[in-house]
């Protein structure tokens, strides 16, 4: 079984987020980048699939070197390979082209990635993807098993789940509670630096949408306390003042 | 050249925020001068559709295939890029919904469109210009996008715009019907279970949520009591969940379930900024917390410094006297 699981490389979730000064670009000064908390779930559950069913995980990212110590992250935690495709990824069409392309010509029974990459949010890629090669996605699931040739995936729908039997190839998209992430022990950082990491290039550019701008949110304009004794005049208030009862 | 809007119904009726995106869709039609048509797939009464008119629809194609009663996404996208091939559709608006991500990808490539999701605002349109605002980094941030392609597909946001009713305008309903295959239902549910009662997390306008300042879940009934006496849906905080008090789809955060209620109350949520993440595009936020220097209180419209056993009945009570 040949799995292939597409990770982001991302501001860690307890970054404070800010621009450039001409708000063109993300400033990256301080960050820390982490895998994609969400392709962390499509991560470990591929890799315990390999374990329980044998073949390779093949870790692919859209994106440029500073990514590396992730792609390296993701080897230790027991990938057997991994891709980087060498562009800045701007688009999610961009992304997902790339994505196809090396996931059509590496032959993958499954293709996993999360539900969305916790910077751009764009919910995109896997839908895309799983069109670009012409097979099923399912997104976002919560729970995968695979019995020979048919995966089975419980997919979460607005107010509950559905259960989905469908033949591989597909792609599918995960999100919590698929299952625990898993953290890289000494060995597996160890053959993570001996493992191939493949540098490859872009195949065309072609994006369908261009960033102008980004923005803050208003800043708040102050909390109004309330007595906790008199607790019951916060329902008065959300009545009359702020109008949302 | 039309806008054609996707709308989702559950039991019978039009999502709340299919209203909304029936709303952008005239706009952003009226804008471009031309009409909306709506697109409604499976199991809908027809009379719950002509008042799409009152959101500014001209004309609603209904597929009512009883193969799409369930979401099934190669088979909902082919039955919406047919009518769009039919109606001619330049803008495609959805809900920023789980159906809407799902069938806004899968057509943006089928159709070469470009694809905005998770937008916040009205389009800036002039000229060959189209520019929309969408949240991103988890709700800390918007972005402005130009949508470069001809063909334009527009996942709202919940609760970004207001629903837009003129009394009595109604929609022509037509039947519609898509070449539906076998092979577009390879990966239909077998199964759909469906938690009875609850309010819809994501659809909801008020939420009451609760963390760690519960201290057990024993104490959970007091978010569930005052969630019903204000007729809110439930939510929790990630600790909560990963200790198995709530289950994880009632996780709301960067790495959970992001909302955009009008009220979201948090109890005993110190808002960490992952939880913020997933909440701070509420209109009015609400925080009570026992200690006075909780983070979450600078994001918060009103706080009340308290222990949530003793304040939360006290707000049961007041919810309970509210004339409804």
């Amino acid at each position: 079984m040949k799995f292939l699981v597409c990770i982001s490389n991302v501001p860690d979730t307890t970054t404070k987020i800010s621009f450039t000064p001409d708000g063109k670009d993300f400033n990256t000064a301080g960050v820390q980048f982490v895998i994609n908390p969400y392709d962390e779930y499509a991560l470990t559950r591929a890799i315990e699939l390999k374990e329980a069913l044998g073949g390779t995980v093949t870790v692919l990212n859209v994106g440029e070197a500073d990514a590396e110590p992730n792609i390296r992250k993701a080897l230790a935690i027991g990938a057997d390979d991994a891709i980087r495709v060498n562009i800045k990824p701007t688009d999610a069409f961009l992304v997902s082209t790339q994505i196809a392309h090396y996931a059509k010509e590496g032959g993958y029974d499954l293709i996993l990635m999360g539900r969305e990459s916790i910077d751009y949010n764009g919910f995109q890629v896997h839908g895309m993807v799983g069109e670009l090669l012409g097979i099923p996605t399912i997104a976002p699931a919560m729970k995968l098993d695979i019995n020979g040739t048919t995966a089975t995936v419980e997919r979460e729908i607005e107010g509950g789940k559905e259960i989905i039997e469908a033949a591989l190839p597909l792609v599918v998209s995960a999100q919590q509670p698929m299952t625990e992430p898993r953290i890289p022990n000494m060995r597996g950082i160890m053959t993570a630096r001996t493992k191939p990491l493949q540098v490859v290039e872009a195949v065309g550019q072609d994006s369908k949408t261009q960033v102008q701008g980004y923005q803050l949110p208003p800043a708040k304009s102050g909390v109004k306390m309330i007595d906790a004794e008199n607790a019951g005049d916060l329902i008065k208030l959300l009545r009359n003042e702020a109008k949302v009862l | 050249m039309s806008v054609l809007v996707v709308i989702e119904c559950a039991n019978g009726e039009v999502k709340k925020s299919s209203l909304e995106a029936a709303s952008y869709g005239s706009k952003v039609a009226s804008t471009l001068g031309t009409t909306a048509t709506a697109v409604a797939i499976g199991d809908v009464q027809a009379n719950a559709l002509t008042s799409l008119g009152e959101q500014g629809i001209t004309k609603v194609l209904l597929d009512n295939d009883s193969r799409l009663t369930n979401f099934v996404g190669a088979a909902y996208v082919k039955v919406i890029a047919a009518a769009a091939q039919q109606e001619n559709s330049s803008v495609i608006i959805a809900s920023n919904s789980n159906i809407g991500a799902a069938i806004g990808s899968r057509l943006a490539v089928q159709l070469g469109a470009s694809l905005a999701t998770n937008v916040v605002a009205y389009p800036e349109i002039s000229g060959s210009s189209f520019k929309v605002r969408r949240g991103v980094f988890s709700g800390k941030a918007f972005s402005d996008v130009e949508l470069t392609s001809d063909k334009k597909i527009i996942l709202v946001k919940k609760n970004a715009v207001d629903i837009e009713t003129s009394a009595g305008a109604t929609a022509n309903v037509e039947n519609f019907s898509a070449s539906l295959t076998d092979a577009d239902f390879a990966a239909a549910p077998k199964e759909t279970i469906k938690q009875s009662g609850d309010i819809l997390l994501t659809e909801a306008d008020l939420v009451v949520s609760g963390g760690r300042g519960l201290k057990g879940p024993e104490n959970w009934h007091l978010i569930e009591d005052l969630a019903k006496a204000l007729g809110a849906a439930t939510a929790c905080s990630k600790p909560v969940a990963d200790v198995g008090w709530r289950p994880h789809h009632e996780h709301v955060g960067q790495t959970g379930i992001t909302v955009s209620p009008n009220l979201y109350i948090a109890v005993g949520i110190s808002g960490a900024i992952q939880h913020l993440a997933g909440v701070n595009s509420s209109k009015v936020i609400v925080v009570i917390n026992k200690d006075p220097e909780a983070p979450f209180f600078k994001a918060a419209d009103y706080g009340i410094v308290g222990d949530a056993t003793e304040v939360v009945p006290k707000l049961i009570e007041a919810a309970k006297a509210l004339d409804k």
